[in-house]
């Protein structure tokens, strides 16, 4: 049982992370019809930049506890803004002038972006993994299994709970902001006849480009947790993220929003839970033969609509 | 006759010069010239595949016309120097002392929704399905929407500015439901009204743009003879109330006969008449290219070409 509880918040913690880089692909596809492919890069640069921001502003585990949030949350707030700046940039140099070419154009160049995004980040900061100490350590403890030997300590560090609590604020917000904003209510104008949106005076363009800005800026929070959680990035942690976050979003239904949040937790607790009870090498097939048995017997995905022919 | 020019060549709001649509050998359009009033009820009819659906793409930027010049006028009795300035200077519009002109075949389609104001509905409805009937006529105001929450910042923060102009989006929004009697469904997915229903909300979506000029696509397809007659009265208030000019394509000669000011007839991309209703309709041309519109006509038009060629 309390083995069980530890892996479910386990299990949560990676969900949420791949929640957050799960909405980037669904909203893209949602909007423009295209899977990103550079979206996973797009993550691994938000995790660079946030360990470019700790290192100057030099927070270890022995800072105080007030600085250690400020820093955080100054982290969060420039690694979005840079790594937004970079999805931007990644629409509007390798996406906007293959829009309306064959249907496996923008694929194609998408993968050539995520190749370019990772060799970039090879050769500016070197191939090797690199290391943060850990900054938030410690954290409660929820139960003490009884036995012989002390038993197994139920654990929800303080980082968990940060990922979480920010994973859930973030989320909630984001669904509000699709739900009531004119931005949002634009970009579901144009999710479903961008030509019509775009004859009531919607710049569909500039519309496209907000979501690639509003889907990076998600995945550098993703990015900046991974960091804070894991300890260690190196230039190519966005293939394997990326391919999770978007096997979580087919899950889920491509292009719902609550699908990629409920896939990513689902991919985060299916892949804890197969290394915590089977085996820790064939977690990655847990995940995707799941995927597969869904996409077999509910191909639009879990909360996805059924694809219906435009007439 | 002849000394007295008629109202849409005096104060037009669109003008057409010389359109040509061209889809590789295909001529949709050729040569094409014509005025709509400023305040007119415009009706654009000819028989299927004359090219009128194709002449209305081109005057929302659906499709860059091969050659020609459709200019936008806003104000009245815009002068003529104003357009040639326009025209010259590569521009895509040009306002000066309260007059604006638009050069439409040079725009962007948002463009020339959300500056030149020509706001259009579709032959097959549509409609943005998945939203309800309300959230359809707020995304016709989403620029003056995206402006008061400045980008989202302001509409997230819940600022006064952007409370008051979503309270007047709303207000605008309730006032063209209750207008096309809708109002009892403002919530309910557009995608699930029936379809007489759906056209209305197409339409009042279309007014909740703003728009100087309002193009129709064939509104009365699909209706029955009340819905007709409600469409028709909608139309004139439109016309009426809000100074908004119309032009529509029909092939219900009820209602163009009954509504329109101004007709003018196509026929394989190309006018064959122009003028007053009741002109266009006693014209043998129209008779000829529509013949079995109605049996008096059709005797009309026998009796019209055995005059003429009595007369060769």
């Amino acid at each position: 049982m309390e083995y069980f509880l530890q892996q479910l918040i386990n299990g949560l913690t990676l969900g949420s992370i791949y929640g957050l880089i799960a909405i980037g692909y669904t909203m893209v596809y949602g909007i423009i019809g295209m899977i990103n492919f550079a979206h996973g890069d797009i993550f691994m640069v938000g995790s660079f930049i946030a360990l470019a921001m700790l290192v100057v502003l030099g927070v270890t585990a022995a800072s105080s506890l007030p600085i250690i949030i400020l820093a955080i949350l100054l982290v969060l707030l420039i690694a979005m803004v840079f790594t937004s700046v970079w999805g931007w940039t990644v629409e509007r140099l390798a996406y906007r002038p293959l829009r309306g070419s064959f249907r496996l154009a923008p694929l194609i160049t998408a993968i050539g972006m995520s190749i370019v995004l990772q060799n970039f980040v090879q050769v500016t900061q070197g191939a090797r993994v690199k290391p943060l100490q850990p900054i938030v350590t410690d954290g409660i403890t929820l139960l003490q299994g009884g036995g012989p030997g002390g038993g197994i300590v139920v654990q929800l560090s303080y980082m968990q709970m940060i990922i979480i609590v920010t994973t859930v604020a973030l989320m909630t917000g984001f669904s509000l902001l699709i739900a009531k904003t004119p931005l949002g209510r634009a970009q579901r104008a144009c999710e479903q006849d961008a030509k019509m949106a775009s004859l009531l005076g919607v710049d569909v363009d500039r519309t496209i480009s907000l979501t690639f800005l509003m889907g990076a800026a998600l995945a550098a929070v993703a990015g900046t947790m991974y960091l804070l959680y894991y300890g260690v990035i190196d230039f190519y942690i966005g293939f394997l993220a990326g391919v999770k976050a978007f096997t979580a979003a087919v899950l889920g239904g491509i292009g719902s929003l609550p699908g990629a949040m409920l896939g990513g937790l689902l991919i985060g607790l299916i892949e804890t839970f197969w290394s915590g009870y089977f085996s820790v090498e064939y977690k990655d097939v847990a995940a995707f033969s799941i995927l597969a048995i869904v996409l077999i017997f509910l191909p639009s995905g879990l909360l996805g609509r059924p694809e219906v022919e435009k007439v | 006759m002849e000394s007295a020019r008629p109202r849409w060549d005096l104060d037009p709001v669109l003008t057409v010069e010389h359109l040509m649509m061209r889809f590789g050998g295909l001529v949709a359009v050729n040569d094409l010239s014509f005025n709509v009033g400023r305040g007119d009820i415009t009706a654009l009819i000819g028989p299927n595949g004359a090219g009128k659906t194709t002449v209305f793409n081109c005057v929302t930027g659906f499709y860059k016309p091969t050659s020609g010049r459709i200019v936008m006028r806003h104000g009245e009795k815009v002068g003529t120097g104003l357009i040639e300035d326009l025209t010259r200077s590569g521009r895509q519009y040009l306002a000066r002392d309260g007059h604006a002109a638009f050069l439409l075949e040079r725009m962007p389609d948002y463009g020339i929704a959300h500056h030149a104001r020509v706001a259009r509905t579709f032959q097959n409805i549509r409609l943005f399905g998945g939203m309800t009937a309300l959230e359809n006529l707020l995304v016709a105001q989403h620029n003056k929407l995206m402006l008061a929450s400045g980008y989202t910042i302001a509409g997230v923060l819940m600022l006064p500015g952007y409370r008051r102009a979503k309270q007047e989006a709303i207000d605008k929004a309730v006032y063209w439901l209750e207008r096309v009697d809708l109002i009892e469904r403002a919530d309910d997915p557009a995608g699930d009204l029936p379809y007489g229903a759906q056209r209305r909300l197409e339409i009042a979506r279309a007014m909740c743009a703003d728009p100087h000029l309002l193009c129709l696509d064939e509104p009365a397809a699909g209706l029955n003879p009340r819905e007709s007659a409600e469409l028709n009265e909608l139309l004139q208030f439109i016309r009426a109330e809000h100074g908004v000019s119309v032009l529509l394509i029909e092939h219900d000669m009820g209602v163009v006969m009954e509504i329109s000011d101004h007709v003018i007839v196509l026929d394989y991309g190309v006018k064959i008449s122009d003028g007053p209703a009741d002109f266009v309709r006693n014209d043998p041309k129209v008779i000829a290219a529509y013949l079995g519109v109605e049996d008096e006509e059709v005797e009309l038009v026998e009796s019209a070409l055995e005059t003429r060629e009595a007369g060769i």
